[in-house]
């Protein structure tokens, strides 16, 4: 139950006895919505043919990136498969360079080397954008390996969907993790769709977080679609594998609103459905209502902030599509640390 | 220089370089209290307790990506394939993440690693315990595939792959482990992407890598009572390759056999053969030849595993044909 609260004079939210000062739900609140017209954006330059390839938006899921985010600390690391441009933006790498990415300009967060699957921000801990479906949950927990054998207590958040969590590598990892006691934090980000195939077409057991039963790795479900618990039981799930405890599943209830990629019209869902998600349970429009509520904000504020959002989103659209391509030499760029230039095939050269 | 062998010259190679670098870590199946499958990780896990010597469940694909991870993270795994036989299983941690990793992110994480293990035939386990697959990692830009064919080899370039700041496939071979040869004690490096001539002569080049690397001097010899004096070229590197050993070697007997064990089809030689064409055209009084594995899966019976390999009389036999001695 959300009430108005006054902590230490304090403007802000008590939920579950965690308090929310005002500053940080406007934040949590303007990121989401941020993203959510950045992947609106995104969607559009597809349609114009200014981004290619696969592109898959995150609209719906807003509150996943958000919330874990808000709840992980800057040097925990994280990583995701292709849909993965909320969660970068959440991180806080720059959005320029996100949509230059997109774009496949020189600024790229990736040099226009990965594009839309691939976003990487080294400097923020954000190991990927993996384009194969559960490859980085591997990864991930090789991640908390290293930060198990440096101690150095930071926490591997090692995010999957409902899609990836069918691929054998996933039990691999849930095993070693398990049996290592690895600092990790399996996220499931239920959308209920992999690709076209529903939850219950692809998976026996329909309660994600119930998969690690025969690995004693224990899982918790999660409203996904509301930011403020995303964040209290990713506290929660934080703590669990940074005290020692071993890994920890979270599964996140959520929904995306537009088709797996940009190619997808969705029609294997009903537009009941789809409506039902968007209108009932929208976690921009969530948390809007409950600041308002506890007369935190008000909905012309709310307006004229989209208003902002959206015109910060034209700017970045702008100032990427103003970069230059990527120079050709960049071709040849980071393939090999360690180049040994008298040996074939060699470096920087065609035969 | 004191006389030890493949599988004692690759443990002196690991431990030298865990010593030295305590980032480095060895992880796989049996490694650990076992010994290793092969023994060749022989006393380790005392030396350097379990933190950095560590058995891993029978996961392939799930330790290979957790080495990935490690060395996105700043350690330097070396990641032991029981064979590489099994190293399929975690082909898409290899090819789809360690080899691109730099360049999908930008250069911003690289994967400094190595993956190692047994390859090519081993004795009598038939067709999925037998076989080279060197060429299909020497496709892939991001790799080094480096092929250790005696104990001095062996130590040098392993210590070699584990220094360097890129992913190597390190594939030692299992008929091999056994073999004896001086091996200098203390540290020792051999860089990687140089070929080493074996054995000189003036009349025709062997280029063999691995096991055929014994093969090819074998039939050197053979060919000497016979008054063909051979050059063995070993590249040890096969990608990046040190073709101009190769070549060199070639501008001076004009004449080449190309030996591996892997299949002929797409396999090594056809690389090597290709570039002697490209570069070393004006230099060959014959077309190169090969000598590889047969192209069928390997058999389990000792008469049929035999003549599915490649045989030292075949080597030399395919040599009097090039040197028009046959």
């Amino acid at each position: 139950m959300t009430t108005k609260n006054q902590q230490e004079n304090q403007a802000g939210i008590t939920q579950e006895g965690r308090f929310y000062s005002a500053e940080r739900l406007h934040a949590m609140h303007d990121m989401m919505l941020f993203i959510r017209r950045f992947e609106e954006k995104a969607g559009q330059m597809y349609g114009l043919k200014k981004i290619g390839g696969f592109c898959h938006l995150c609209n719906g899921q807003e509150a996943v990136c958000v919330g874990m985010e808000e709840a992980a600390e800057p040097t925990d690391y994280m990583m995701t498969s292709y849909r993965d441009h909320g969660h970068i933006l959440a991180r806080g790498s720059k959005p320029t360079a996100i949509m230059a990415e997109l774009l496949g300009r020189a600024g790229g967060i990736v040099g226009g080397k990965g594009g839309s699957m691939h976003m990487f921000d080294k400097e923020k801990n954000f190991a990927g954008g993996n384009g194969i479906v559960g490859e980085q949950v591997p990864i991930g927990i090789g991640f908390a390996f290293a930060s198990q054998y440096r101690d150095d207590k930071r926490v591997s958040i090692t995010i999957m969907g409902d899609g990836g969590v069918n691929q054998g590598a996933v039990y691999e990892s849930f095993n070693m993790a398990a049996l290592w006691k690895l600092p990790v934090v399996f996220v499931i980000e239920n959308n209920q769709y992999a690709m076209g195939t529903s939850l219950s077409r692809a998976s026996a057991e329909t309660h994600l977080y119930k998969r690690g039963i025969s690995f004693k790795v224990p899982g918790i479900q999660v409203d996904g679609m509301d930011v403020l618990e995303v964040e209290r039981k990713m506290i929660e799930a934080l703590e669990h594998a940074r005290s020692g405890q071993g890994p920890i599943i979270v599964e996140m209830m959520t929904y995306r609103y537009r088709g797996h990629s940009m190619s997808d019209p969705a029609t294997y869902r009903t537009r009941d459905e789809v409506d039902e998600w968007r209108s009932g349970r929208d976690p921009i429009v969530r948390l809007q209502k409950q600041m308002i509520e506890a007369g935190l904000a008000t909905e012309a504020e709310f307006k004229q902030k989209d208003k902002d959002i959206k015109k910060e989103v034209v700017a970045v659209a702008k100032a990427a599509e103003a970069q230059p391509e990527p120079d050709l030499s960049a071709l040849w760029d980071d393939i090999i640390t360690d180049e040994i230039p008298n040996a074939y095939p060699y470096p920087r050269q065609v035969g | 220089m004191a006389k030890i062998t493949y599988r004692e010259a690759l443990n002196q190679a690991m431990c030298q370089e865990m010593e030295r670098d305590d980032r480095v870590f060895l992880m796989g199946e049996e490694v650990a209290e076992y010994n290793g499958a092969y023994k060749v990780s022989q006393g380790m896990l005392d030396k350097f307790g379990p933190k950095r010597v560590i058995d891993t469940p029978i996961t392939e694909l799930g330790f290979s990506g957790l080495g990935v991870g490690a060395a996105m993270a700043g350690l330097r795994p070396v990641i032991e394939f029981m064979t590489w036989n099994f190293a399929i299983l975690a082909a898409d941690q290899i090819v789809n993440a360690a080899a691109k990793m730099k360049y999908m992110t930008g250069g911003q994480y690289d994967c400094p690693m190595v993956f190692r293990g047994a390859g090519g035939a081993a004795a009598r386990v038939s067709s999925q315990h037998s076989q080279a697959f060197e060429n299909w990692y020497a496709n892939i830009p991001g790799l080094k595939v480096v092929m250790p064919s005696n104990p001095a080899d062996a130590k040098g370039l392993l210590a070699a792959s584990i220094r360097d700041n890129d992913t190597v496939i390190f594939i030692e071979n299992e008929i091999n482990y056994g073999d004896i040869g001086e091996v200098p004690e203390g540290e020792y490096i051999i860089p990687l992407g140089k070929a080493d001539i074996k054995r000189v002569g003036t009349d025709i080049t062997l280029v063999a890598h691995s096991r055929m690397t014994g093969y090819a001097l074998m039939a050197a010899d053979e060919l000497a009572k016979q008054g063909i004096d051979a050059e063995v070229v070993d590249p040890r590197t096969i990608r990046p390759l040190d073709e101009a050993t190769i070549l060199a070697s070639v501008a001076k007997t004009n004449r080449a056999v190309v030996i591996e064990e892997g299949w002929r089809f797409a396999g090594i030689g056809a690389e090597i053969s290709a570039r002697i064409m490209e570069k070393g055209f004006d230099d060959l009084d014959a077309p190169v030849a090969r000598v590889t594995g047969k192209d069928v899966p390997m058999p389990y019976a000792a008469n049929l595993e035999n003549y599915a390999l490649p045989s030292v009389s075949e080597i030399v036999e395919a040599a009097r044909v090039v040197c028009n001695r046959a």
